[in-house]
Formats: structure tokens, C-alpha cells, sequence
């Protein structure tokens, strides 16, 4: 049967073919071989970086960074956890305070006290002791508001939780979905931290017989219902109140052509969640030392500064300036809420379910 | 050139070929005359390798074939449906086991337009094969077996899809083109006259087995057994005892050659032995329908007894239907059959 | 002559058991050793690690997870909410398909390209444009205030828009193919219009009918993107809770026994599927689709056809505009600023997220290697499959249907922890994600191809090989050019599928080369007008290429094209 071992050993040879062109296209260098010169950086879809900051990290140490990005941090993460003891690259970044009980408990990570922690902020230092990870950003969840909307009505916007439930504002609040979405999360436990274990159950109900809608995910909260984004506009939102991120408005007007003098919107600065990301280097990490310049160069100056606009985040080194953007059109939240990680892993499912079925049931 | 040795093919309990022994000499054109089913097609498949044996050989100029696969064997099929490449003209079609053969392109279109020509068909290469009409594809398949020049060439059914004319002056060019080309050529077929007129020796099947070889002449002369009388068209069958130069059937006494073996056998009359005469003389018969046959007239006739009786007339003297008539036999067109055989 | 063709059909199935048998095989080696290693392992072993504790099965967590009401209503949900997209896909595309079959009128194949492009958009995109037909301002809403956003209608309605085309392509295709002569002798015979429709040609159709409403069925039970999006929080189906389960909980043994039900869901679908299928293949004598159809004549099929024509433009072009309007609808009027805008790598003070660009040709590079896999995967498969056999190969053809009922988070997480060891260490290839869109693929490949190759006569293989052709040469002299326009055909869905797809994508760690679909979402992901305006540019560009890889397919249509 020469005809049958010809054949398959085509096919076989096109399979192979597709695969191994597969790997003659993989340029960015392997975590194999060449590893040692190489340091690869697991993250969610969000991260981002300029070239010209990872450059400079190579010129500093030697090390080139290859970045692989999957799907959202919560599914970030879990892969992590999936392939903890042989994971894809030797740094993760993306862990916020809200997952983060949920990468410790599973031992994701090697401790290691990055250079220059002194410069970071004490209250974002949330494993302080064992440093087995290291703060990199902080991004506030805060109510958005429309200002063209309130300028309109002359009504004042709100500022606090408590502002929400009152008549004038019925039916103009959009949030998310608390199960999927993370702003929707953070709105959540803002509430929680709030009104607390007991008080937050009852503050949504008086949300919701207020007229709040809650949609699945943020895509859909501020480009389609809200009515102050450039989106939202265009499908003719038709909520002027929505839950987004302090940073939203300073985007707004970079993103826009030409740039207003003033942002659209505006935020609502006793409403906030503040999320921290974290980074860690990967247990079973294969360079863990480029793993560590990794981690100090995260905290350090030039990425630092480099952030805001890559990703709308904060720094959290004392030392790093804020873009003008974000000084000319962000807010500063006031007191902005947060919750104990082992807290929230602890009592996380319960509040979504509760919330789920006061809300959206 | 081919031989085969108790070849055997068997189709789970049923025997398609069961141990045919069948020679056919270099240049010799040997038809294989059957009836549906009678595994004459299986035959072809079987010398091609299309069809494994289940027992036997097949010999190639005395090589046996059972190791080589079809695409080696060097041997012409024609498929009964012509199966044309559909998505090639007429002159890829023809050039094609050329090219397959790797002859170079130059010579591979010489030879097309050369056997295009040889087929009645010049000039016609560059036309698409769905354009054809049946007798054309039929041409184009002929050139196309031909062109690599194999050793031997099989037909199968190669003239069934035609019409009566077509196929008439067909088999008369077949004929004079393979004598011309000194073509080895096996070829099956049911239709008896197709046979006759193109083959230099007949093979008649029955059942996966040959029952009668022979040239066309001694067949037609002398079937071998009731069978094959009936296959050739002659229903003029009886169960006989001879006697003599006599012959005790159903139809009473019918005179038989002298010479012919004694004892209980199946009888042959062929129509033309079948004379009508005055209603007094002879076999008592009703004169049954009648079909014209262009120069002849087929005329059945309805004994009192025993089954009905063919015969030929002229058309000036057809009974007409319903008349009495007398029968009486010719004894040189009566043939006497071997016993065993019952259809 | 009947006997004697089938003297000559038998030695050939014949041989299918016993030398067919090993080329079979050695054909099929090919694609079971991908689906083995590319869906079978993974998804086993995600399974596996939900429902195993220390090495123990723990069976019992399927009873536990069953009797959750929470996920007993999301089955609850999934199933009905299916079985209504499916009832009403069927009521709205029938009369198309009968249009596209029977009649004749300018523009047709523009159009019937054009109701397939959602089939292939991604949900992300088309979430978006659907909101404008059903939500606040959108048509419904301007001419009658009826608003079915976040109501199960805009699901059920959006499921109609994305089958559509499944509907029409398949049983359009097959009606197309009917000879309207059957029903003449039917009227001849007595028959009434409606008498001969129902007596000849629905039962011809039925088959059809039942195969394109199980995959439909299919994609709706298994539906994720438009259930999120156009479902709001309180619809879930169980592909969205297997996600939410996986990616966001990670509460393994509870997706791993919604992976089971939703597998022996979709299982059944597909042993009906194929069922279904097999009566069409064998049944019926079709006749060239271009003789059948012809120009609506009397009143009654011009309103049919004005019917449907006006349906196919509010269900399906509508939206689609909407997102061209919104591509073009820049704050200083309408204009190409988006578009220009997707060129300059440092427009808006800021460098961009994604290199618009690069993302479209990462999209082509992509979805190139996945056709080049499912082609390969696929055509093997399906000249396996073409030797017709017993049970085991007929099982194989629905087996290489079940991808399409697995959630993609699933089969990327699986990938995750199985292919983490050398030399398969695939995890950070950027392979990994044409391979996973091949997955989805390659039941396109095979449904496109199989009709045809089967259609293709055995005995001019035989031709061939008495001609001197090798079994090899005879497939590439005769079996590849009867197929190329099929392989054309499934190709181009290929390829179309892959470059809208965007679960696999997004699951899968890669270095930073997002394809369109992705950008567009990360685009989406953020505030600022011109992140939006790309995203809805970007959008378009994808269904415009979509759209033109339909097309060309349309012009190279075979007759026997397969099912889709």
C-alpha cells in the first residue's frame, strides 16, 4: 500500500509545513533557548506599554520584553492559575485588589521586594509583608456623569453614593453587570464599602426602585446607554449618569477631533472604587532574574510616567508626574473606597448572587 | 497475450466469475457475449486489476498481473458510459494517458489530433466533452483507450448507448480500424449482432462461467445449449428425444440433421426452418401475431399444443392473423442442443 | 443494464473494506490526530480537572451542579429560548429562501453575499449594530416606540440575523435545485398550487429544512456573544455561564459539568444533523440550479418578493448601515477622518492601542493559516469520507462537527494545560490561534466538499487509473479540479469564518498581534470618540471583507456547493 503511506505522508508533510512555518514566524524569540536574554511578561488584554519605555528597559539590562496579552484580568489570571508551576512567561501583571486573594491562595507567585518600594504609596501595599506582589497602578471606578445634561436641566450632578438614591437623579444611573463586568465589581463593593455588609443590600434596592439599569458589560454602559460619551451620543444614549473610571473623561478629550477645551463629562468623586494592580514574578518563572529587573522597572520612573497614557491608570510611586491631561481634566476622588482582598474573595460570590437577585431579577 | 486461468471473483455468496479459463491471441478480437449479470463485466474489471481475484491468474504475455495495480498493467479499457473527463476538451481527454505515460507535449498533441482523425473526429480537440453527442463521446472515448497504445484493449458495452444505425456502421468501422491497427482487443457486450459482426471469436457467459467459445459462424451455427440459442434471439425451443432422423417433440416428429446423437436433448428450430403451408399438412397452428421486420416478417404461431413457434415470411407470403395453418420443419435448420442445459 | 451497474458499484464498495479501507485510514490519520490533539485532549482534560479530586472522579458533582435552580433556569433558558430563535429563523427565512431559489432579479448575488455577512461578523460588532435597529432611536423606536433591547425579542431577533443565511444557503440551495417540472406533473395530475407543494416539493425540502433548522438550533443553543450583549444581566445561556464560570470564577467543576450538558446537547443536534443530512444526499435528482429560477411574474410573487426584499433590508442591511453611518459619522460631519485616522500611527496627542493597520493584516495572516489548516484538515477528512462506509466513518463526520458546540473558552483553557510540554509547547505560538479557528472551520470545509467528491463518479478514477494514472495522480487529475470550485468555496468560508472569529483569539495568550475583531473590542473597551469611530471603522473594513470574500464565492458557486 505505497499509495496509502504516500498519502498520508503529504498530508502529513502539509500539517507539519503549517507548524513549522508557525514557528520560523514566532520572531519575538522563544522562552526556550535564548531565554536567558529574553523576559516574557503575562497580561490581560489592557496592558500596554511604549515602545520606546520597553526599549529602554532592554538598553538598561540586557533583557528584551516579549508581552502575552489573554482576554480580560479575571481570565488573565485564571490561566496563570491553570498553569501555575509551569507558566508561559516569569512576570504577571494585572492582578487587582479584587482577584487578588485568588492568585495568593494558589501560590502564583515567587516573593520578591522590587527595588525602589519605598517610593510606593503604603495603603496600595496590600502584601506588604510577604511581597509576593508589588503595586503598579491604581484606577478609581467612579460614577461618570453627562455635564451637557445637568448644565441643561440645572440640576447639580451628584457627588456621593447617598446623591444617587434621591429623586432628581431617577433613571439617569447605568451600570454593569456585578457577575461580569469589572467597573460593575468595583461599583458593587463601593457600595459595600459604603453602606457595609448589612447596609448595601438595602442601598440597592432603594437604587433600583430609582430607576438604575443594569447592562452586562461596560462596552454597552458607556457606548450605547450613556449620553455624555462620544459613543453614547451616537446611539442616542439616554443616561447621563454612568459607572466608568475617574480616567474616563481626560480619555474622552484625547480621543477627540479636534480636543475640546473642557471634557464632556465629568466625575462624580464620592463614588469611587479604587482598584490596585498588582505584579508578581511567576513561580516556576524560567528567568527569574530578567523576572525581577522586570518588576523593578514596572515601578520605576519612566514606566511609571509612561501609564497614565498607555493606560489610563495612576502611578503609584510618589515620584512619577501625572500628564497634564490628567491634571488638566481628571478628578481626584475623595476618600475613595476599598475592601480587604481576603474579604472580598471571601464574601465575593455572596454579594454578586444577593445583588444578582435584587437587581437584576 | 492474455490468459486466464480459473479466474475467480466472488461478490460474498455470489460467484461472479467462477474459474473462466479464456486465452486471446496477439491481434485477435474476442467478444464476450452475456447477459445481464452473467459477469462479463467483471471479466474486464478482473484483467484491468479494477477487480481483485478471489482465485486464478492473470497472465499478461504470460506475466502474472496479481502484484501490479491497474495504472501499471498497460492495458485499454473503454467504459460503458465512456466516462469523459469532464473538465478537460476533447484533446486532453485523448492525450491524457499519454501524459500520464510522460510523453512529451509535442507529441502527445500530434498523436491526439492524429487518433481524432483516425476516429472520424478532426479538428474536434479544442471542443468541451458535454458538447458532444453520444456517438462522438463514444468516438472520443475510443481515441482516447487507444492513444497510449495498449496492449490490450477492452470494450465494455462499447456500442450500447447508441442508436441502431449509428451502432451498425459503428461496429463495421470498429472492425476494419482494429484490423488496420493490429489491436489486441477484448470487448463484452449482450447484444448478439454487435458481437458477431466485430469479433474474430465469440466467448458466450452464463452465470460467471463460460458456456461456448467459438467464431462467430460455429455459435450462431451451433449453439452449444439451449441457452445460448435462446441468448441469440431463437425462442423455437423444445425438449426432444431423437430417434433416427427424427426428432419426438410436442410439435410431433421434426426431421434433424443426419448424424445428430441419439437420445433426449433440447431442440432447435431456427425460424427460417419453420415452413407454412396448407392447414392440412403438418403441425396444426393459429397464426398469432405478426411483426414486421422491414424485408421479413416475424410470424408466431399457436400450436394446439407445446409451445408457440416463430417463423420468417416474406412479406407477399405473411398469413394473416387468426388463419389455420400446416407447419412443417426443414431439417437443416433444426439443430440439436446438448441435454443438459435448461434455460 | 441496471444489474449490470450494480455488478459494477459492489466490487467498488467492496474494496471500500478492504484496500479502500487502508487508504481511508491514511487519509484519516491525518485529521484524527488533530482533532485528537487539538479538541479531544484539551477539552477532556479541562474536564477532567473540574470533576477530578485527588485522582478520584467525582461524579457526584453533576447531580450537585444539576440541581442548582440557578443553572437549572439557565438550561431551562438556553433550550427555549433556542428552540424559539429556531421556529422563528425558519418563519422568517423560508419565504427568502424560496425567493433566492426561484427567482430571478438584479442584484441577487450581491444580496444573498450580503445576508451572510453576520453569519461570519463578530458579535461584538453586530451587539452594536443591532442595538441601533431594536434599541432607543433605533427604527422600531422611532416609527412605533417599541423598544426590545435587553428584552428576550432582540435575542430571538438577532438570532434571525445571524441565520439567516444558514437558512437560505441551505434549503435555498436545495430548493434551487428542485425541478419545478415535479410539481407541474403533480398539477397535471390534479393537484392545486397548494396541494402540489405540500405533496412534492415539501417533502423533497424537508430534509433540508430539518438539517439548516438543527444548525440553527445548534448555533442558538450555543449562542454567547448576543446573549450578553442584547440580553442584559438577566439572560444567560450556557455558553455564557460556562464562560463566566471558567474565565471569571474559575470554578472548574461546575463548567466542566455545564461543558458535559451542552455537549450531549449538541451531540444529539448533530447525530439529528447528520441523520437529516444523509436522507437529503441520497434521495433526491437535482437539476441545474440556473434553469429553475426565473422573474417573479402576477401580482402575488411580487409582493413576495417585495416581502422578503424588504425584510432582508430591515433584518439584516439596516443594522449593517448603521455601522458604515457610524464609521463615517465624525464630529466634524460626515467624512473619512475615522478611516484616516486608522492610518496615523500617533493621531489624538497619543500613541494608539493598537496599530489599526497591523491589526487587519494580522487578521489576513491569521485567518490564511487557518484556511491552510482546514483545508488541509477538512479535505482530508472529507476524501476519507467519501468512500461511503458503516457506522464508525459516519460517526467521525458529526464528530468533526462538535467544535462548533464547544465554547471556546473552554477549548483555550484546555490548550492551556495540555500543550505546555515539549515539543508541544504551543501555548505562546501565535499558531495556537489559527489552529483553534481551523477548529471552527473545518466542519465548513467538510460539509462544502463532501457532496461534491461524493458526486464525483468512481469509475472515472477507474478512467484514470486504467489510463495510467496512480491512485495519487487520479485524485489530482480528476477528483481536485471537479472539486477545486467546492475547495474554493469552503476556502472562502474558512477564511471568512476565521477572520471574524474572536473567542478562540481572545482566550489565547499571544504576542501583542490582536487581529480585527480584537481591536475592534479593545477600541470599544475604551471612552473618546475616535477609539469609538475606528472601532466602527475598523468594523466596516471587516464586513467589507467579508463581504467581498462572499462575493468572489458567489461567482464561483458550484451547484453542488454542500450545506452552507
Amino acid at each position: 500500500m505505497n499509495t496509502t503511506t504516500k498519502c498520508a505522508a503529504t498530508a502529513l508533510a502539509a500539517a507539519l509545513g503549517v507548524t513549522v512555518l508557525a514557528g520560523c514566524g514566532d520572531d519575538s524569540g522563544s522562552t526556550g533557548a535564548g531565554g536567558s536574554k529574553t523576559v516574557t511578561l503575562v497580561s490581560h488584554d489592557s496592558f500596554d506599554a511604549s515602545d520606546a519605555v520597553l526599549k529602554a528597559f532592554t538598553k538598561e539590562t540586557g533583557y528584551t520584553v516579549k508581552v502575552l496579552k489573554s482576554g480580560d484580568a479575571g481570565a488573565a489570571l485564571n490561566q496563570e492559575i491553570l498553569t501555575k508551576g509551569s507558566p508561559r512567561g516569569d512576570v504577571f501583571f494585572g492582578v487587582d485588589n479584587t482577584l487578588l486573594s485568588r492568585a495568593l491562595d494558589n501560590g502564583l507567585f515567587t516573593p520578591y521586594e522590587a527595588k525602589g518600594l519605598d517610593r510606593v504609596a503604603a495603603d496600595v501595599q496590600l502584601d506588604a509583608d510577604k511581597h509576593r506582589v508589588t503595586p503598579v497602578d491604581t484606577g478609581d471606578i467612579c460614577v461618570n456623569y453627562d455635564k451637557k445634561y445637568f448644565a441643561d436641566k440645572k440640576l447639580d450632578p451628584p457627588t456621593s453614593f447617598d446623591d444617587l438614591l434621591k429623586p432628581a437623579y431617577k433613571n439617569l444611573l447605568v451600570t454593569e453587570n456585578a457577575a461580569t463586568s469589572s467597573p460593575g465589581l468595583g461599583f458593587l463593593l463601593g457600595t459595600v464599602a459604603a453602606h457595609g455588609d448589612s447596609g448595601y443590600q438595602d442601598y440597592w434596592k432603594k437604587l433600583k426602585a430609582n430607576g438604575v439599569k443594569v447592562v452586562d458589560g461596560w462596552e454597552q454602559a458607556y457606548n450605547e446607554e450613556f449620553s455624555g460619551s462620544a459613543g453614547g451620543k451616537k446611539a442616542g444614549g439616554d443616561r447621563p449618569l454612568v459607572v466608568s473610571y475617574a480616567s474616563s473623561p481626560p480619555v474622552e478629550v484625547l480621543y477627540a477631533d479636534p480636543q475640546p477645551t473642557e471634557a464632556p463629562t465629568g466625575v462624580a468623586t464620592g463614588t469611587c472604587f479604587r482598584q490596585i494592580e498588582f505584579a508578581g514574578l511567576l513561580d516556576g518563572a524560567g528567568n527569574e532574574a530578567g523576572g525581577k529587573a522586570l518588576l523593578d522597572f514596572l515601578i520605576g520612573k519612566r514606566f511609571q510616567e509612561d501609564m497614565p497614557l498607555k493606560m489610563f491608570v495612576n502611578p503609584v510611586v510618589k515620584d512619577a508626574k501625572l500628564p497634564e491631561l490628567f491634571t488638566k481634566f481628571g478628578a481626584e476622588s475623595e476618600k475613595p473606597a476599598t475592601v480587604a482582598p481576603d474579604k472580598i474573595a471571601e464574601n465575593r460570590e455572596q454579594w454578586v448572587r444577593s445583588w444578582s437577585s435584587i437587581v437584576v431579577k | 497475450m492474455l490468459a486466464l486461468e480459473s479466474a475467480t471473483v466472488r461478490f460474498g455468496k455470489r460467484t461472479a466469475l467462477d474459474a473462466v479459463d479464456l486465452e486471446v491471441a496477439d491481434h485477435e478480437i474476442v467478444c464476450v457475449l452475456g447477459p445481464s449479470g452473467s459477469g462479463k463485466s467483471t471479466l474486464l474489471r478482473a484483467v484491468a486489476g479494477l477487480r481483485p481475484l478471489d482465485g486464478g491468474r492473470v497472465l499478461l504475455d504470460g506475466a502474472d498481473q496479481a502484484a501490479v495495480p491497474v495504472h501499471r498493467r498497460g492495458v485499454g479499457l473503454m467504459f460503458q458510459d465512456h466516462q469523459l473527463f469532464p473538465h478537460q476538451d476533447v484533446a486532453a481527454n485523448v492525450a491524457f494517458g499519454l501524459r500520464m505515460h510522460g510523453v512529451p507535449r509535442a507529441e502527445r498533441e500530434s498523436r491526439a489530433a492524429e487518433l481524432l482523425d483516425l476516429v472520424g473526429l478532426p479538428g474536434a480537440g479544442r471542443r468541451a466533452v458535454a458538447a458532444l453527442s453520444g456517438g462522438e463521446q463514444q468516438r472520443v472515448a475510443l481515441a482516447r483507450a487507444l492513444a497510449p497504445r495498449p496492449k490490450l484493449l477492452m470494450l465494455d458495452e462499447p456500442l450500447g448507448q447508441l442508436d441502431r444505425s449509428l451502432r451498425e456502421r459503428l461496429v463495421v468501422e470498429l472492425r476494419s480500424l482494429f484490423g488496420r491497427l493490429g489491436t489486441t482487443v477484448l470487448a463484452v457486450t449482450h447484444d448478439q449482432g454487435e458481437a458477431f459482426a466485430l469479433a474474430d471469436r465469440v466467448v458466450v457467459m452464463r452465470d460467471g462461467a463460460i458456456t461456448q467459445s467459438g467464431t462467430p459462424l460455429d455459435v450462431w451455427q451451433r449453439p452449444a445449449s439451449a441457452f445460448v440459442a435462446r441468448f441469440l434471439g431463437f425462442d423455437n425451443v423444445v425438449e426432444a428425444t431423437v430417434t433416427g432422423s427424427l426428432a419426438d417433440t410436442v410439435w410431433g416428429k421434426v426431421p434433424v440433421p443426419d448424424g445428430s446423437p441419439e437420445g433426449r436433448c433440447d431442440l432447435l428450430v431456427r425460424p427460417a426452418g419453420v415452413r407454412i403451408g396448407a392447414p392440412d399438412g403438418g403441425l396444426r397452428c393459429t397464426v398469432g401475431a405478426r411483426t414486421f421486420r422491414g424485408h421479413h416478417v416475424t410470424v408466431l404461431l399457436n400450436p394446439a399444443d407445446g409451445p408457440a413457434l416463430e417463423a420468417v415470411c416474406t412479406l407477399r407470403d405473411t398469413p394473416h392473423e387468426g388463419a389455420v395453418v400446416g407447419v412443417e420443419f426443414d431439417p437443416a435448420e433444426t439443430v440439436v442442443l446438448s441435454p443438459a442445459a435448461q434455460p | 443494464m441496471v444489474l449490470d451497474r450494480r455488478e459494477v458499484a459492489t466490487p467498488a464498495a467492496r474494496r471500500g473494506g478492504r484496500r479502500g479501507g487502508a487508504v481511508r485510514l491514511g487519509l484519516m490519520a491525518v485529521p484524527v490526530a488533530f482533532f485528537a490533539l487539538f479538541f479531544a485532549y484539551p477539552v477532556a482534560a479541562i474536564v477532567g480537572r473540574g470533576l477530578k479530586a485527588d485522582g478520584v472522579w467525582q461524579f457526584g458533582r453533576i447531580g450537585e451542579v444539576l440541581s442548582r435552580p440557578d443553572l437549572q433556569d439557565v438550561l431551562w433558558f438556553t433550550t427555549w429560548q433556542a428552540l424559539a430563535s429556531t421556529a422563528l429563523t425558519l418563519l422568517i427565512a423560508l419565504p427568502g429562501a424560496y425567493v433566492f431559489a426561484r427567482f430571478d432579479f438584479p442584484g441577487k448575488q450581491l444580496l444573498r453575499a450580503v445576508v451572510t455577512v453576520p453569519f461570519v461578523l463578530p458579535t461584538v460588532v453586530v451587539g452594536t449594530a443591532f442595538l441601533a435597529l431594536l434599541g432607543r432611536g433605533g427604527l422600531l423606536d422611532d416609527l412605533w416606540g417599541v423598544r426590545l433591547d435587553t428584552t428576550v425579542w432582540a435575542i430571538l431577533l438577532a438570532h434571525v440575523f445571524f441565520n439567516y443565511a444558514l437558512v437560505v444557503r441551505t434549503v435555498g440551495g436545495l430548493w434551487a435545485q428542485l425541478d419545478p417540472r415535479q410539481e407541474e406533473a403533480a398539477r397535471v395530475l390534479g393537484a392545486g398550487r397548494l396541494a402540489a407543494w405540500r405533496r412534492v416539493t415539501l417533502p423533497a425540502l424537508a430534509p433540508a429544512v430539518a438539517a439548516a433548522a438543527l444548525m440553527v438550533f445548534l448555533f442558538t443553543f450555543t449562542s454567547f456573544g448576543v446573549v450578553q450583549i442584547l440580553g442584559g444581566p438577566s439572560y444567560s445561556t450556557l455558553e455564557v455561564e460556562i464562560y463566566r464560570q471558567t474565565a471569571q470564577l474559575l470554578d472548574l467543576p461546575t463548567a466542566a459539568v455545564l461543558t458535559l450538558v451542552q455537549f450531549a446537547a449538541v451531540g444529539a443536534i448533530l447525530a439529528l444533523h447528520a441523520w437529516t443530512i444523509r436522507r437529503r444526499e441520497t434521495a433526491l435528482r437535482l437539476v441545474d440550479p440556473s434553469q429553475t429560477s426565473r422573474r417573479p411574474r402576477g401580482a402575488g410573487q411580487r409582493a413576495l418578493l417585495g416581502g422578503v426584499l424588504l425584510t432582508v433590508a430591515l433584518l439584516v442591511v439596516l443594522p449593517l448601515g448603521v455601522l458604515v453611518e457610524r464609521s463615517l459619522d465624525t464630529s466634524g460631519g460626515y467624512g473619512l477622518g475615522f478611516y484616516r485616522a486608522l492610518q496615523s500611527a500617533d493621531a489624538g496627542g497619543s500613541t494608539f492601542l493598537v496599530p489599526p493597520l497591523e491589526a487587519i493584516w494580522n487578521s489576513l495572516r491569521y485567518a490564511l493559516a487557518a484556511t491552510a489548516i482546514a483545508l488541509v484538515i477538512g479535505g482530508l477528512a472529507a476524501a476519507a469520507l467519501t468512500r461511503r462506509a458503516g457506522r464508525l466513518v459516519r460517526g467521525f463526520d458529526a464528530l468533526l462537527m462538535l467544535p462548533l458546540g464547544v465554547s471556546a473558552v473552554t477549548v483555550g483553557f484546555g490548550f492551556l494545560i495540555t500543550l505546555d510540554k515539549p515539543p508541544l509547547d504551543l501555548r505562546t505560538s501565535w499558531i495556537l490561534v489559527p489552529l483553534a479557528q481551523a477548529l471552527v472551520g473545518v466542519p465548513f470545509v467538510v460539509r462544502t466538499m463532501l457532496p461534491v467528491l461524493r458526486a464525483v463518479d468512481e469509475r472515472l478514477r477507474e478512467a484514470a487509473a486504467v489510463l495510467g494514472a496512480s491512485p495519487l495522480r487520479a485524485w489530482r487529475e480528476v477528483d481536485l479540479p471537479l472539486v477545486r470550485r467546492a475547495l474554493l468555496v469552503a476556502a472562502g468560508f474558512a477564511f471568512a469564518v476565521s477572520l471574524g472569529e474572536f473567542g478562540a483569539t481572545v482566550f489565547i495568550a499571544r504576542p501583542d498581534n490582536p487581529t480585527l475583531p480584537v481591536a475592534v473590542a479593545r477600541l470599544l473597551g475604551r471612552s473618546g470618540e475616535l477609539n469609538y469611530g475606528q472601532a466602527m471603522a475598523l468594523s466596516t473594513i471587516l464586513m467589507l471583507v467579508c463581504a467581498v470574500s462572499l462575493l468572489l464565492l458567489e461567482r464561483i458557486r458550484t451547484d453542488r456547493s454542500g450545506e452552507f
